[in-house]
């Protein structure tokens, strides 16, 4: 769910998915080329990812209940929307009086990046059209990272199957006693409850801006635009991790850098050539001037708009910054991305 | 209204989810749209944090909500898992305001 829980490839990381460890099947390239892999190591990966992704359900659970949703609403946002981001994002929203209409509006612009991994999903799984609606609803980060990671089709399909299955029913057995327990704490404010959301955004976000050692200069096929996009990561060297992603305690470290062998050195990608020379920049311009931006937007706007419509405000940040950039690029041929 | 809600959030992320896996690819693999497809999370996810730690109705507000997520932001650096930085998050909340009453 990452995603949203949705995880990076942001599936915010759909779920907080956010919160998985992913670093055992991330670290195994994506593209052709791939070693072989027992079913059993496949399973085992999944099933790891999968339980503990659908353990953070607790904490959606929790802050659902907190934000004022019943214990009915919480667990239909599960089994339903199946995303964390959004999901977090919508309870957030309803929490604080928003409109329930912008608030839906805000979970759906996190949902978005689910589509790419379907993109990429739907070229490696290779679901007749049957199947494909059912498979959908497990099209989040966290599956996506997983079945990107395997070597061949029946292998991503396994791996596929496996996380949907162990992170659907994890992710909502857990958001119900969730819900449950928040329901016996009492008020939610008094326990610090509304700062999980905040908490979980940011969890989220960080991996987001942080420039990877990973991010391919040249070998992306993704073009200008492949280091920010979910598939252009995935595609491009093998880490499912979309912007949105799983993150959490996914994202790359020190273990993960020396494997990831089509890895550039740190510095200064040739990538972003406009980067001042000498200058390592440790977050990617590009995100975080649209991360500032969307504060600014939002927090500006708070006394002016409807609660809940600052988020639909502050999302023109990325057009924005995408647009500035662009000018930015025409102007000097060596210094767009 | 709160139902909705759910059920369009519902809806639209399902719908997003199996678009992605029917559309042929090149509709979803131009530079831009995948560009602005990976800004507008970050986008929304900025705001979010922003306004669920400070906005109050419609006022700005500094309260403990501003502590707890400096709190997680700390144990994010130091690589926490998930649950531990929203833990903190939420400790740290309740904390600052049982202090400052």
């Amino acid at each position: 769910m990452g995603g949203g829980i949705n995880p990076p490839l942001t599936p915010i990381r759909d779920f907080p998915s956010l919160f998985v460890n992913l670093r055992r099947v991330t670290t195994t390239p994506v593209q052709t080329g791939l070693p072989p892999k027992p079913r059993a190591a496949v399973v085992r990966d999944a099933l790891g990812v999968g339980t503990a992704v659908g353990l953070s359900g607790f904490a959606f659970g929790v802050t659902s209940a907190g934000a004022g949703l019943t214990v009915a609403q919480t667990c239909v946002l599960s089994l339903l929307v199946f995303t964390g981001a959004s999901q977090f994002a919508l309870v957030g929203a309803l929490g604080t009086g928003g409109n329930p209409l912008a608030a839906a509006a805000g979970a759906l612009l996190l949902g978005v990046r689910n589509a790419f991994y379907g993109l990429r999903l739907s070229q490696l799984l290779g679901l007749s059209g049957v199947v494909r609606p059912f498979a959908a609803q497990w099209v989040i980060d966290e599956t996506s990272a997983v079945a990107l990671a395997q070597p061949d089709r029946r292998l991503a399909r396994l791996g596929f199957t496996v996380t949907g299955v162990s992170l659907y029913a994890g992710w909502n057995i857990t958001t119900f006693l969730g819900a449950l327990g928040a329901a016996a704490l009492g008020d939610p404010a008094a326990w610090g409850l509304d700062a999980a959301g905040p908490a979980v955004f940011l969890a989220l976000l960080l991996p987001m801006l942080r420039a990877r050692s990973s991010s391919p200069p040249a070998a992306s096929p993704a073009g200008p635009a492949g280091d920010g996009g979910p598939v252009g990561v995935i595609g491009g060297h093998g880490r499912p991790d979309d912007p949105a992603g799983p993150r959490g305690e996914a994202e790359p470290d020190g273990d993960e850098r020396p494997r990831d062998d089509a890895a550039p050195p740190q510095a200064a990608p040739p990538s972003s050539p406009g980067t001042p020379s000498g200058r390592t920049s440790l977050v990617r311009r590009e995100e975080a001037a649209v991360a500032v931006l969307a504060v600014a937007l939002a927090l500006a706007s708070v006394p002016f708009v409807p609660a809940g419509v600052p988020v639909l405000v502050a999302v023109l940040a990325a057009p924005a910054v995408l647009a500035v950039s662009r000018l930015r690029a025409g102007r000097s041929p060596e210094g767009g991305r | 209204m709160v139902w909705a809600a759910i059920l369009i959030t519902a809806a639209g992320c399902y719908a997003v989810k199996l678009l992605g896996l029917s559309v042929p690819a090149a509709v979803l693999e131009r530079p831009l749209v995948r560009k602005l497809a990976a800004l507008v999370p970050i986008a929304a996810l900025a705001a979010l944090i922003a306004l669920q730690t400070f906005a109050d109705g419609r006022a700005l507000v500094v309260d403990a909500r501003a502590a707890g997520l400096a709190a997680a932001a700390v144990a994010l650096l130091l690589r926490a898992p998930f649950l531990v930085i929203v833990a903190v998050a939420v400790v740290v909340t309740a904390a600052v305001r049982a202090l400052t009453g």
